[in-house]
């Protein structure tokens, strides 16, 4: 994968950095510490090469350590808060879960649900798919099955960067359970995936680090749903990194609702590879955490393929929330769509970078880009980085940004015919958001969020 | 590509000669010694050399930068000469003593001092190398109180205004090239227009490197004190040279209550062979800093260098100010370009406007690099960003890295941005009418910029069409 040349901001006097500067000998300390306890991580059995690719991954995380914000990719987001302890991962999983704590999580409709509760698989309340053509389960079920443990080595880290992304390397070493969803040749799989990841209060203190993989094979059909939900207020830290294979001419749809604590910090990332003629739809809807990072890169690598990549977040009080995103057109006749939208309220900050990168040979690239943030509150905050790279000149490229309060002239509509202020703005904000949400193409999943969205405002206002 | 639009562009940079004048150079190399012996040579007072070694104690500790999206060798900073002046330059009363050989070299150019002294109502700060040779216009304008003269002049005779305004927008410690042009910038040109007047004319500065691996280091200082208004062009054309030349220049403008100040460029430095062989490194800070109700306007057409670096912004600082960058980048061949601005909204009712326009042709890379920033207090600050980008072949690059920081809940900021190329149907659309293909380009390039050539005074803006024709024959495609 090509990684631009890192670039910084112009320097100015006027220009301060987010957060209070972290000490270089607290962020090394922390990071050292990890890497101590890299020993006593207690990994059971598994693979040779899975634990070649753990000491490869915490050799690198030591050379890398925590970024900064002089690192460009994290020059508005400071990590200084989930330095203050050391994340330990949970040795054992509890038993409290019941199927009644995690109804409410669920969707409507024909989903097979995969749950993890800090970090570990809970079988009782899950259902492994494991036919000749499908196989959605848990990663520690997958390498169990000598042939199938075979597709696992196949794909497993050959898209994470944990060269240049200490998350990503971290998450590497300290990978705990995560799912394994394979779709063979030609076949579309039954029933969608939801991977629901829940912390209770067990997980406070607690390094979660989720690692799942989906290989769809060329013409393969899919849906994904990650969840990452909470029942508590714990302080724990998720790092999660997930390994997408489309095939050619395969279609997968992957989303990724993130609920986590307030308490609680939470860094995802996807690594997607995209074959010929294939279509690749991912969405990001985020509402947890006090500091919230997700990263998604493509890499369109056949021609005539599709990615759409769409995200809402609303954000209230002191969170922070950032997302990363980074499309590749490799190869010729490629689309790529992307529309991401936020609501920040209170002192909240949002990040958004995106990036957009356009090799010479891909011609006859369609891309488009926009951000849009609506501002409720005095405290909050928007830092936007909409990115454009562009090596051939057949090529449409857009992008747009904006950052606003409500449009007065609406308010100001709505008002005169007799609605109050708070629900008027109320109603603009929902309208606001109502866009994106509109892209999601299953009805259960676009209610949920539509009912989640406006819970949000409720408090909100 | 069509074969017929390839072969369009290939004319040679026309300004490349070199005037035989006899220099008086300092050795090659930087040292606390050179900066003195600048300073001495400039017969500068103390706290101005005081200054000068601050920034360069400063520069000492400080990385050259390497975010912009440009590649070029190591610049070996003791290798190049801090001081070059024509010898033959005394205190001047008149044109008529300046070197015949000089004035030579300006008619090459096309600015015959006298004629523009007598016709164009323009008067001409010129700058030779380091020091300022001839002035015109100076009379008229001191009628109306308009202090336009070279910037060691200013030194002599208004110290006061230059020490109260001297790094007061661009600080020595800014960056690492700010720092280094403090430490040892030769001259360039002072403006203050007082109170309440209307500068009664454009006022313009033409730039030229001469010597032999010379960098030029500027310091142009431009003062618009409360309800003034002012319209400075800058220009710039330079001799062809094998050697990469480094041009660090630090322009401060300053816009107090009410005032105006427009400032346009058009930059047609040396850019270097086919190859990517010599032309200038052009590494500029520029800034302004806006008071209340005032404005200021930059409006650049970026033709020449081999690389640019140069983000000319606006600190509006005062309540009501208004900041305007319109900038046309184009690059060909190997040229490499990484510009654009930077608007830090910090009174209320800011408002700011971006309108910026990259042509790539050639293995030209066009980077459009912009901060809009709003503050905390910026209460219904407001910007529009427009950059669009026009590739011209597949080997060149255009790229767009804006960052847009808000912290204030009433601000509306928007960015927009596009690339675009010129079809082969537009060409043959334009072929059958009977237009060339070369025109049809011309034509077609002239209409994706005119946002921003409408915004240059009026010799400039035929100027910068010509430039821009220039500057993209051969590389169509």
């Amino acid at each position: 994968m090509t990684d631009a040349v890192l670039t910084q901001a112009p320097d100015s006097p006027e220009v301060e950095r987010v957060g209070a500067p972290i000490p270089h000998a607290t962020r090394d300390a922390r990071a050292a510490e990890y890497v101590g306890q890299f020993g006593e991580f207690a990994r059971g059995q598994e693979p040779m090469w899975l634990g070649a690719q753990r000491r490869a991954a915490i050799e690198s995380f030591a050379t890398l350590g925590f970024p900064t914000t002089s690192n460009e990719d994290w020059h508005f987001t400071s990590v200084a808060a989930l330095l203050e302890r050391t994340y330990v991962p949970v040795a054992t999983a509890s038993e409290a879960l019941s199927a009644r704590d995690i109804a409410r999580f669920q969707f409507e409709g024909d989903w097979q649900t995969l749950v993890f509760l800090n970090g570990h698989f809970v079988g009782q309340l899950s259902q492994i798919e494991s036919g000749l053509k499908v196989y959605a389960g848990p990663m520690s079920d997958a390498l169990s099955d000598e042939a199938r443990a075979r597709i696992v080595e196949r794909h497993f880290g050959g898209l994470a960067d944990t060269r240049t992304h200490a998350f990503t390397a971290l998450n590497s070493a300290f990978s705990g359970d995560g799912a394994f969803i394979h779709v063979a040749a030609d076949t579309v799989a039954p029933r969608n995936v939801h991977l629901l990841f829940v912390s209770d209060d067990a997980a406070e203190g607690a390094l979660v680090s989720p690692r799942n993989a989906i290989v769809l094979e060329h013409h393969a059909e899919a849906t994904v749903m990650e969840s990452y939900v909470a029942l508590g207020n714990a302080n724990y830290l998720t790092n999660a990194v997930t390994e997408v294979y489309v095939g050619d001419g395969a279609r997968l749809r992957h989303y990724k609702i993130q609920r986590e604590s307030i308490n609680a910090y939470h860094v995802g990332s996807w690594y997607a590879n995209q074959g010929r003629a294939c279509t690749y739809e991912a969405f990001s809807f985020a509402i947890g955490a006090d500091m919230s990072r997700t990263n998604i890169a493509t890499l369109l690598d056949g021609e005539g393929s599709h990615v759409s990549l769409d995200g809402l977040y609303l954000v209230n009080g002191d969170q922070t929330v950032d997302h990363q995103t980074s499309v590749i057109h490799a190869k010729e006749s490629c689309t790529s769509h992307e529309l991401y939208k936020g609501v920040l309220d209170g002192d909240s900050h949002a990040v958004f970078n995106g990036k957009v990168y356009v090799h010479p040979e891909a011609q006859k690239t369609d891309g488009k880009q926009s951000n849009n943030n609506l501002l409720l509150s005095e405290g909050a905050r928007v830092d936007t980085k909409p990115q454009l790279e562009i090596y051939a000149d057949d090529v449409k490229c857009t992008h747009g940004a904006t950052i606003g309060p409500v449009d007065s002239t609406a308010l100001f509509y709505l008002k005169s015919r007799g609605i109050g202020p708070s629900i008027a703005i109320r109603l603009l904000t929902y309208a606001f958001a109502a866009e994106v949400l509109e892209e999601l193409t299953i009805p259960a999943v676009r209610d949920e969020l539509e009912r989640l969205a406006f819970e949000r405002f409720a408090v909100g206002a | 590509m069509s074969t017929a639009i390839e072969s369009l562009v290939n004319r040679e940079y026309q300004y490349g000669f070199v005037s035989d004048i006899e220099s008086d150079t300092v050795a090659p190399g930087l040292s606390e010694d050179v900066v003195r012996i600048i300073s001495a040579k400039k017969n500068e007072p103390e706290w101005l050399l005081e200054w000068r070694l601050k920034a360069y104690r400063r520069w000492l500790t400080m990385k050259e930068p390497h975010w912009p999206n440009v590649t070029y060798p190591p610049i070996d900073y003791q290798a190049s000469r801090y001081w070059s002046a024509p010898t033959s330059v005394k205190p001047l009363q008149s044109l008529d003593e300046v070197d015949p050989e000089l004035v030579r070299t300006y008619e090459k150019l096309g600015i015959s001092l006298n004629e523009q002294k007598f016709l164009s109502g323009v008067a001409v700060d010129a700058i030779f190398d380091s020091v300022s040779v001839g002035t015109t216009m100076k009379e008229e304008l001191a009628a109306h109180g308009v202090i336009f003269c070279s910037f060691g002049e200013a030194v002599k005779e208004h110290p006061d205004l230059v020490r109260k305004y001297l790094g007061s927008v661009v600080p020595y410690s800014d960056n690492f090239f700010a720092a280094l042009n403090s430490a040892v910038f030769s001259d360039g040109s002072f403006c203050y227009v007082p109170k309440g007047v209307k500068c009664p004319m454009e006022l313009s500065t033409y730039f030229r490197i001469n010597a032999a691996d010379t960098g030029q280091f500027e310091r142009t200082l431009i003062i618009a004190d409360e309800g003034a208004s002012v319209s400075y062009l800058e220009g710039c054309t330079a001799p062809k040279r094998s050697t990469n030349q480094l041009h660090a220049a630090v322009v401060e403008i300053i816009a107090l209550d009410n005032a105006a100040v427009k400032y346009s460029t058009v930059q047609n430095w040396y850019a270097g062979d086919a190859e990517g062989k010599g032309g200038i490194y052009n590494f500029v800070t520029k800034r302004g800093k806006a008071h209340t109700n005032s404005k200021i306007s930059w409006t650049q057409v970026e033709t020449g260098s081999a690389i640019t670096w140069k983000y000319p912004s606006v600190i509006l600082q005062g309540d009501n100010s208004t900041g305007e960058f319109y900038s046309v980048a184009v690059v060909n061949n190997m040229q490499q370009a990484d510009t654009g601005t930077k608007m830090i909204h910090i009174g209320k009712n800011t408002k700011s406007t971006i309108v910026s326009k990259g042509i790539s042709a050639g293995h030209g890379n066009n980077s459009y690099r912009g901060r809009v920033k709003v503050m905390p207090r910026a209460d219904n600050a407001r910007n529009y960003t427009q950059c669009d980008s026009m590739l011209i072949g597949n080997r060149c690059g255009a790229h767009t890295f804006p960052y847009i920081e808000v912290e204030n809940p009433s601000a509306t900021v928007e960015h927009e941005a596009s690339t675009s190329k010129i079809g082969e149907d537009q060409i043959f659309y334009c072929k059958q009418r009977g237009i060339s293909a070369e025109q049809a380009v011309s034509m077609i390039v002239s209409g994706f910029c005119r946002e921003v050539f409408q915004e240059l005074p009026m010799e400039f803006a035929l100027e910068a069409q010509q430039l821009l024709g220039i500057t993209l024959e051969g590389s169509v495609g």
